[in-house]
């Protein structure tokens, strides 16, 4: 069980596409920073996001800062700081994509 | 007077490239005609309702309402940007013109000096 | 008198310690006594830097006094006159603001 981040937006940067590959459905996939682009509704990766095999999350306050709270997926629910810290631990290892 | 075009194409604070696009605008304003137009992931540089006090850096999208004072008033948006991104006209905090990529290839056509960040 | 926090220029380090008082005193420092001209120029100034979040350029500046409080006033002798020397420099420590930058 493994949770990958990823930091880089999949609009401008291969790292998602990547990650994706790689990550199987018993992983957690946390988007952080400007992966946090990747939660987005209705933008081109929007559906293979909604779609890929690990749960998908993301951080709220990189979310909010970036304004897109009101543009978040509907799958995808979001962590905040303590969150992100209970999942390292909760977790094999953490792969950081970036 | 030669007539720059300003492309800005990175989001807001995963770098520092966005930031220094718009200072590029507003000193180079002070000289020559300039027209700036957002691009790629530069388009989010606009959203509304950022808060990056949240990751505690400054938010600089109040600072594009400065613009139309430093006499820049051809402030571009790709549609394609936008569209691939789920985002319209409606999610900006500026007045802006939509374009289209045959437009965008028109302006960098006509403008004397293109700068890309 | 209080002990204001400023640089070795005599900015404020901190723009939240910005008060009325503080401004009163950090013009004292530059041998200005503040009148009704000055603070409406001094707010002008500080409400541009809360909106946009950038200090304006003089060319800027300028205009804006002329489009806010009028043709008179708008215009750099009026505020050399208020501001010796370096108007925008001088107005950004008294009003609190960072530094401007140097290129206008």
């Amino acid at each position: 069980m493994i949770l990958h981040t990823v930091n880089k937006s999949p609009y401008a940067d291969q790292t998602l596409l990547s990650c994706l590959r790689a990550a199987s459905e018993k992983d957690t996939l946390l988007l952080i920073e400007d992966g946090v682009y990747g939660a987005l509704k209705g933008g081109e990766y929007s559906a293979l996001v909604e779609s890929a095999a690990p749960r998908i999350l993301v951080l709220a306050p990189d979310l909010e800062a970036r304004g897109l709270l009101d543009k978040l997926s509907t799958t995808i629910a979001t962590v905040d700081y303590a969150g992100f810290v209970e999942l390292t631990v909760t977790h094999d290892k953490v792969v950081s994509w970036f | 007077m030669k007539s720059f075009l300003i492309i800005t194409r990175r989001s807001p604070y995963g770098t520092s490239y966005g930031k220094e696009a718009l200072d590029a605008v507003l000193m180079a304003s002070a000289f020559v005609p300039v027209s700036l137009l957002f691009l790629d992931d530069g388009v989010f540089q606009i959203k509304q309702h950022q808060d990056a006090d949240c990751i505690e850096i400054k938010d600089y999208s109040p600072t594009f309402a400065v613009l139309e004072q430093y006499d820049v008033k051809n402030i571009y948006v790709s549609a394609s940007s936008l569209q691939h991104r789920g985002l319209t006209e409606k999610d900006l905090v500026l007045d802006v013109e939509v374009i289209s990529d045959a437009r965008i290839a028109n302006l960098l056509d006509t403008n004397a000096v293109v700068l890309s960040f | 008198m209080h002990c204001i926090d400023t640089d070795r220029e005599g900015y404020l380090k901190d723009l939240s310690d910005w008060s009325a008082d503080v401004a009163v005193q950090l013009a004292e420092s530059e041998s200005l006594t503040l009148t009704d001209n000055h603070w409406e120029v001094i707010h002008l100034i500080r409400d541009f830097y809360m909106k946009y979040k950038i200090s304006p350029t003089m060319r800027v500046l300028v205009r804006q006094v002329r489009d806010k409080l009028g043709v008179e006033k708008g215009r750099s002798f009026h505020l050399l006159t208020l501001f010796p020397d370096n108007p925008l420099k001088r107005l950004s420590k008294i009003a609190g603001l960072p530094k401007p930058p140097n290129c206008d």
